[in-house]
């Protein structure tokens, strides 16, 4: 390829690259930035570090760059490796934060419980998962379909099989179903 | 023909393109057979229910599997970047899939070049990427539940895990969250708000409420938002208008509902199997 040809692949790259897919962890110090992104691009993942923006500047002067709709699986990888990010955020608008309001609706039998785009339904008695609904990512009919029909506490937790984002607030709803179930 | 793009929950199905027919319980797909739980494959069930009952051509899939690695999203992606230019499908369905922003407009230059133009009806991921991409007045139809519909209300959340709390809680006020959206000048055509009262609405407010009958099970069984999308879909390509279209498909789903006595434990293939049933009653009653 030309030198001219290089620099116009290199600027439709950037032309091409959309914010809106992209999110920043923000980590503790430089040396867990470092470990990061090395653990990240060895599975797989097209990163970048970079200078973080001035609302999420918190002593470490890097942050990393990932794919956003991946956050649940890449924090369950950082996690699982003792380097969890202080934050993880969108980059276009770092001040976001996830949701954190439940809807909840008693059926009589069934206890549904709804965050964000994700509804979870288990049968109060026996706690086995009878519905999971909502969603947009292509983790969510393959969560439901390992879910469903299993007991709330066998049951695989979207941390453990999801990737996405619906996946992670499908795992806001399951967490807050089994809570609600130990309690009654 | 009627177009539909999206996924289905197993790692190593192959990319395929193809009509999609009904065969003893599951979609069958260029030989494969696939499971009809929910997602893409409950919406081609019902689209071609409809199809048939319409006695329209069964419904053309581009299917990949896909369990939120975005792999096989990309390939599908890439394939339809390729050789959309070369069909003419009257409407086209986009439905779940990883939300990239950056193949969502690879994907519409591709699509702004089809003549005619077809309609284009989003739900799911694609939804989400549209929205995202500020290309929603491009869309003829967005076929959104309560909570999704806050996130196209918020301007700047990029998905709806992070759709702002003061948002969220204007989810009983789905009339507020409408004019929001419209507001924004980032909507489609036409909406279709699933949930306790179905709205189809456009920029110049309600169009239709369908409210009956009411199934309150149907909230919590996986899948009925996706049968609403086919069934629209499937009446837009047989020429009816998407008001129209919008308005009976909201009817017909929640008749099938109805006709299927669905508790919250009830499974969505249950419901399609009544929708023929449900729509010929409601096309006698228009």
């Amino acid at each position: 390829m030309s030198l001219l040809g290089f620099l116009r692949k290199g600027q439709q790259e950037v032309e091409q690259r959309e914010d809106a897919d992209y999110g920043f962890l923000v980590f503790e110090n430089t040396g867990e930035v470092i470990q990061a992104e090395n653990l990240l691009k060895k599975n797989g993942w097209e990163i970048r570090v970079m200078g973080p923006p001035p609302e999420i500047r918190k002593g470490c002067d890097l942050v990393i760059e990932f794919p956003l709709i991946e956050e649940l699986k890449i924090i369950k990888v950082l996690h699982d490796a003792g380097i969890p990010p202080l934050l993880a955020v969108p980059v276009t608008d770092p001040l976001l934060q996830p949701v954190d309001l439940f809807k909840v609706k008693d059926f009589g039998e069934h206890l549904m419980v709804q965050a964000a785009n994700m509804k979870l339904t288990v049968d109060k008695e026996s706690l086995v998962i009878v519905n999971v609904s909502g969603g947009g990512c292509p983790d969510v009919p393959y969560l439901a379909w390992q879910m469903v029909g299993r007991h709330l506490n066998d049951a695989p937790s979207p941390r453990e099989i999801g990737h996405t984002l619906c996946g992670y607030a499908l795992q806001f709803a399951y967490e807050e179903v089994k809570k609600r179930c130990s309690q009654s | 023909m009627l177009a539909v793009v999206g996924t289905v929950p197993e790692h190593d199905f192959p990319l395929l393109a193809g009509n999609v027919t009904l065969e003893n319980g599951n979609i069958c797909i260029q030989g494969k057979r696939v499971n009809i739980d929910r997602g893409t494959p409950a919406l081609l069930a019902a689209a071609a229910k409809v199809a048939e009952f319409l006695g329209r051509e069964a419904p053309f899939a581009y299917l990949v599997g896909d369990i939120g690695h975005g792999d096989g999203s990309k390939k599908l992606y890439q394939h339809l970047s390729e050789h959309l230019k070369q069909t003419g499908f009257h409407t086209m369905a986009f439905h779940y899939i990883q939300p990239l922003v950056e193949w969502h407009n690879r994907i519409f230059t591709t699509i702004e070049k089809m003549i005619p133009a077809p309609v284009l009806i989003a739900d799911a991921g694609y939804m989400y990427m549209a929205k995202m991409a500020g290309r929603s007045e491009a869309y003829d139809l967005f076929t959104p539940d309560i909570g999704e519909l806050a996130f196209l209300a918020d301007e700047i959340a990029p998905h709806p895990f992070y759709t702002r709390g003061f948002i969220l809680h204007e989810q009983n006020h789905v009339p507020d969250l409408i004019n929001r959206i419209y507001a924004n000048g980032n909507a489609p055509e036409y909406l279709l708000v699933k949930g306790g009262k179905d709205y189809v609405v456009n920029r110049e407010g309600v169009q239709g409420i369908v409210d009956r009958p009411v199934e309150e099970s149907m909230e919590a069984i996986g899948g009925t938002g996706d049968t609403l999308t086919g069934i629209v879909a499937a009446l837009s390509e047989s020429g009816i208008n998407v008001r129209e279209a919008a308005v009976v498909a909201a009817r017909t789903n929640r008749l099938a509902g109805s006709y299927a006595h669905p508790t919250p434990a009830t499974q969505v293939i249950e419901i399609i199997r009544y929708i023929p049933e449900a729509l010929k009653a409601c096309m006698t009653e228009k």
